[in-house]
């Protein structure tokens, strides 16, 4: 009778308990950042294979994301006879919501997964334990620089997914389906805001990537350190990424485009 | 050089220590010895500041480690090596590099006089010429030794060993032992080593305790242990199968488990 009950607020329990420790180890990563204006060769680094490791993904993505927008947009706009506003209906889905949501849910499966289970494996084999007793800081020296680099990386490769996009989309449209060059371009400019599109789509991108490194490196430190424990972390970094992301996006989208 | 007072400890509802006292004396080789599972590795943590204990108090070089802020307690760290069981070498690094690791983060050395530093410790425990390898290209024996080297690497006061002759061929055990001893006379260490191995580090030891069920069980010189009549000495020093620590663990009668067709799980 009361198994159920319990076991409902065991599971309670662990869950705020988790949030709470998440919370605490967001705020021990930020008290460390000031130190890392010393060493910036540690955040290059991680900034290294964190960003410029994903770059590969997220060009081929965005290029293909841009030219099925392409495709999709002259098939519905040709309907009412308004092809000329591919460029526009391409570059508003991109910078509004595809660029940074795609890109931010491309970054938990490739960046963030690797920091997960890369922090993960150091902690059970002790490396962090070794580094505590050489009198170095793991949290400083190896937690911060990886999330200042995924913090900085993922509106950079955001405006890279929107910029290539725009690209896949104009070599469909214009290239393939006969759009007036001047009018794909032209109709962007004139309609593309830089405050309400350009600037929301960066706020998004700076949130998501915010969030979804959090998630990876906490997920990495506080995995149970065995084989099985690792891998777990990392699933949870893939799917719980995704969800807060997409979760936010909406959350973001209402209080930017919903009135 | 290290005294634990009252130490007691517990991981949820287990108790792992219940008020031992230990002392570790400056210069010396102290073994800390005991079955598996008996906290050895635990009590490493707690001299080492890495666990608190729930009682008792661990004061090493006359610093209370369990009354120590996180500053202070890095600063104590900077004088004590420590060798994990794993080796715990950074893999993203070379044998050069895990070794120059914890001089570059705390001093401002030049990089040729750390080199000339590292190439020493290297030659003392007769690797320098693995310097380029990475940790993945070791055997189980070189990665000991490198850790070693890494250990004393900021010429520390004292080094502890966690487990250093498990897993090891009788060669690198050979080395390993004798490397423990030669680096606590020639560098003044005083080391603290971790081992259910009692031939190896009876042969090195200056004093040992042994540790079972939380407590202390036995303490002395490796030769007064020898000589000890506590049956539970002479059973974990002998490797004798049964004794005070049962061969059987605990359970329901034989003949009540087989024909009373309870389940065993």
């Amino acid at each position: 009778m009361l198994g159920p009950l319990q076991r409902l607020g065991r599971t309670g329990i662990g869950f705020f308990e988790r949030l709470g420790r998440g919370h605490v180890f967001l705020l021990q990563i930020l008290a460390r950042l000031p130190a890392l204006l010393l060493r910036p060769g540690l955040v290059v680094r991680q900034i290294y294979s964190v960003g410029v490791l994903t770059l590969l993904i997220i060009l081929v993505s965005g290029l293909f994301v841009g030219m099925v927008l392409g495709l999709q947009g002259f098939n519905t706009l040709s309907d009412f006879g308004a092809e000329e506003s591919l460029g526009v209906a391409v570059a508003l889905a991109l910078v509004r919501e595809l660029g940074p949501v795609v890109t931010a849910l491309l970054f938990a499966g490739r960046a963030g997964s690797a920091l997960t289970a890369e922090i993960g494996l150091m902690k059970a084999t002790e490396q962090l334990s070794g580094m505590e007793m050489m009198a170095v800081d793991p949290m400083k020296r190896v937690i911060a620089p990886r999330f200042l680099a995924g913090f900085l990386s993922m509106p950079l490769l955001a405006a890279i997914f929107s910029a290539i996009g725009v690209y896949g989309g104009f070599f469909v449209g214009v290239g393939l389906l006969g759009v007036d060059e001047g009018a794909y371009w032209s109709q962007m400019q004139a309609n593309v805001d830089l405050q309400d599109d350009i600037y929301n789509g960066v706020i998004k991108s700076i949130v998501f990537g915010f969030v979804a490194t959090w998630i990876a490196v906490f997920e990495g430190y506080d995995a149970v350190p065995t084989s099985e424990g690792v891998s777990r972390a990392t699933t949870r970094t893939v799917v719980h990424g995704a969800l807060a992301v997409l979760g936010l996006d909406f959350v973001l989208t209402a209080l930017m485009f919903g009135d | 050089m290290v005294q634990v007072r009252d130490l007691a400890f517990s991981r949820g509802e287990r108790s792992i220590f219940d008020g031992i006292d230990l002392d570790i004396a400056r210069g010396s080789v102290t073994a800390i010895m005991g079955p598996s599972g008996t906290g050895k590795t635990t009590l490493l943590k707690l001299i080492g500041g890495q666990l608190q204990p729930q009682q008792g108090s661990i004061v090493v070089d006359g610093e209370c480690v369990t009354d120590l802020g996180i500053k202070a307690l890095y600063k104590l760290r900077q004088r004590m090596g420590m060798m994990f069981q794993s080796g715990a070498l950074l893999t993203d690094l070379s044998v050069f590099d895990n070794i120059a690791f914890p001089i570059r983060e705390h001093t401002d050395l030049p990089e040729t006089l750390v080199r000339d530093l590292v190439l020493m410790k290297l030659q003392a425990v007769g690797l320098r010429g693995a310097a380029g390898m990475m940790p993945n290209e070791l055997s189980g024996g070189m990665a000991r030794r490198v850790a070693m080297a890494r250990a004393i690497a900021l010429d520390p006061m004292m080094v502890m060993y966690d487990e250093p002759f498990t897993g090891q061929d009788p060669i690198s055990m050979g080395i390993v032992v004798k490397l423990i001893s030669e680096l606590n006379s020639a560098l003044g260490l005083t080391s603290v080593v971790v081992s259910h191995d009692v031939q190896e580090t009876a042969a090195i030891a200056d004093y040992v305790y042994l540790l079972s069920d939380g407590k202390v069980v036995d303490q002395g010189t490796p030769d007064s242990l020898w000589k000890s009549a506590s049956e539970w000495s002479q059973q974990f020093l002998n490797g004798e199968p049964d004794g005070p620590v049962a061969f059987h663990y605990p359970a329901a009668a034989f003949r009540d488990d087989l024909i009373g067709g309870g389940r065993t799980t």
